[in-house]
């Protein structure tokens, strides 16, 4: 229960942030991205915000013996750069850079209740289903 | 030409932080949104599947809750139908692959201080960055 709590609370100032924030808007984000235009700062200043209390934040907490309500920490445990993660992250910054929606603020975006955010929504899962499917038969190399 | 939002941008970058540093605290686990909504499926157990739906209604909620608050969001669309979709799929295709999107690599991962996340944030700012030059001043 504790856990769900949290859980959820983590979740609900997520949500807060990217609202309050305003990247909630592919037009604050594409601002931040059109660098030869008028560029608008405000990604910078979300990332360095949000950087302030994570880096501290995260050196803090991974110094516990262990999470408050989970058996142990569940961190990512590749460690070398690989051909997966330079593709995919330049394939999603391309599609960042066309529609200014990354997955959080199109997910909170979602109560504006617009069908193009459902759209995109939609294209982005059948992104990831795809991804999958193409993992799956290319894996172990 | 829209003014920029100093404080918005800090205090939801503060909030997004705080969320991220709850969640591991808490559960042990990464915010990042493009794996735990990948999460939802896989093959995964009941417990695997239950905090990443907890997780991401409270983030939908977060949003609605402002949403209310302020009178609505502002949500101003880059693009649509075809581009919209194609967009939408490499958003998805590109995160997977890479294991993870802005909050997962850019928030969590560079204060982890992987070097992956790192590597990733820098290449996917630079290939947005190129893609919204390219719309705006080459093709348009």
């Amino acid at each position: 229960m504790k856990l769900f709590l949290t859980t959820f609370v983590a979740g609900l100032l997520f949500g807060m942030g990217l609202a309050v924030s305003e990247m909630v808007d592919p037009g604050r984000v594409t601002g931040f991205l059109d660098i030869a235009g008028q560029w608008d700062p405000t990604l910078l200043l979300v990332m360095g915000g949000a950087l302030t209390i994570t880096l501290p934040g995260f050196y803090m907490v991974l110094k516990l013996p262990g999470p408050w309500f989970a058996e142990r920490f569940s961190l990512p445990t590749k460690k070398d750069l690989d051909w997966r993660l330079i593709a995919g992250a330049t394939l999603f910054g391309i599609g960042w850079g066309m529609a200014g929606f990354c997955p959080g603020p199109a997910l909170a975006a979602l109560v504006t209740l617009s069908p193009q955010v459902v759209l995109f929504m939609l294209a982005m899962i059948a992104g990831q289903l795809l991804a999958m499917l193409v993992e799956k038969y290319t894996r172990p190399l | 030409m829209v003014e920029p939002n100093y404080t918005g941008g800090l205090l939801g970058g503060m909030l997004i932080g705080l969320a991220s540093v709850l969640l591991l605290a808490g559960s042990g686990r990464i915010a990042g949104i493009s794996g735990i909504l990948g999460g939802l499926y896989g093959k995964w157990t009941d417990a695997e599947r239950h905090w990443r739906i907890i997780f991401l209604l409270g983030l939908v909620a977060g949003a609605g809750l402002v949403s209310v608050l302020i009178g609505g969001l502002a949500v101003h669309m880059q693009t649509h139908g075809i581009p919209l979709l194609i967009a939408g799929v490499l958003v998805g295709f590109g995160t997977r692959m890479g294991g993870g999107c802005t909050s997962g690599h850019g928030v969590c991962g560079i204060a982890r201080r992987s070097k992956r996340s790192l590597a990733a944030t820098v290449i996917f700012m630079a290939t947005a960055i190129i893609t919204v030059f390219l719309i705006r001043h080459v093709a348009g």
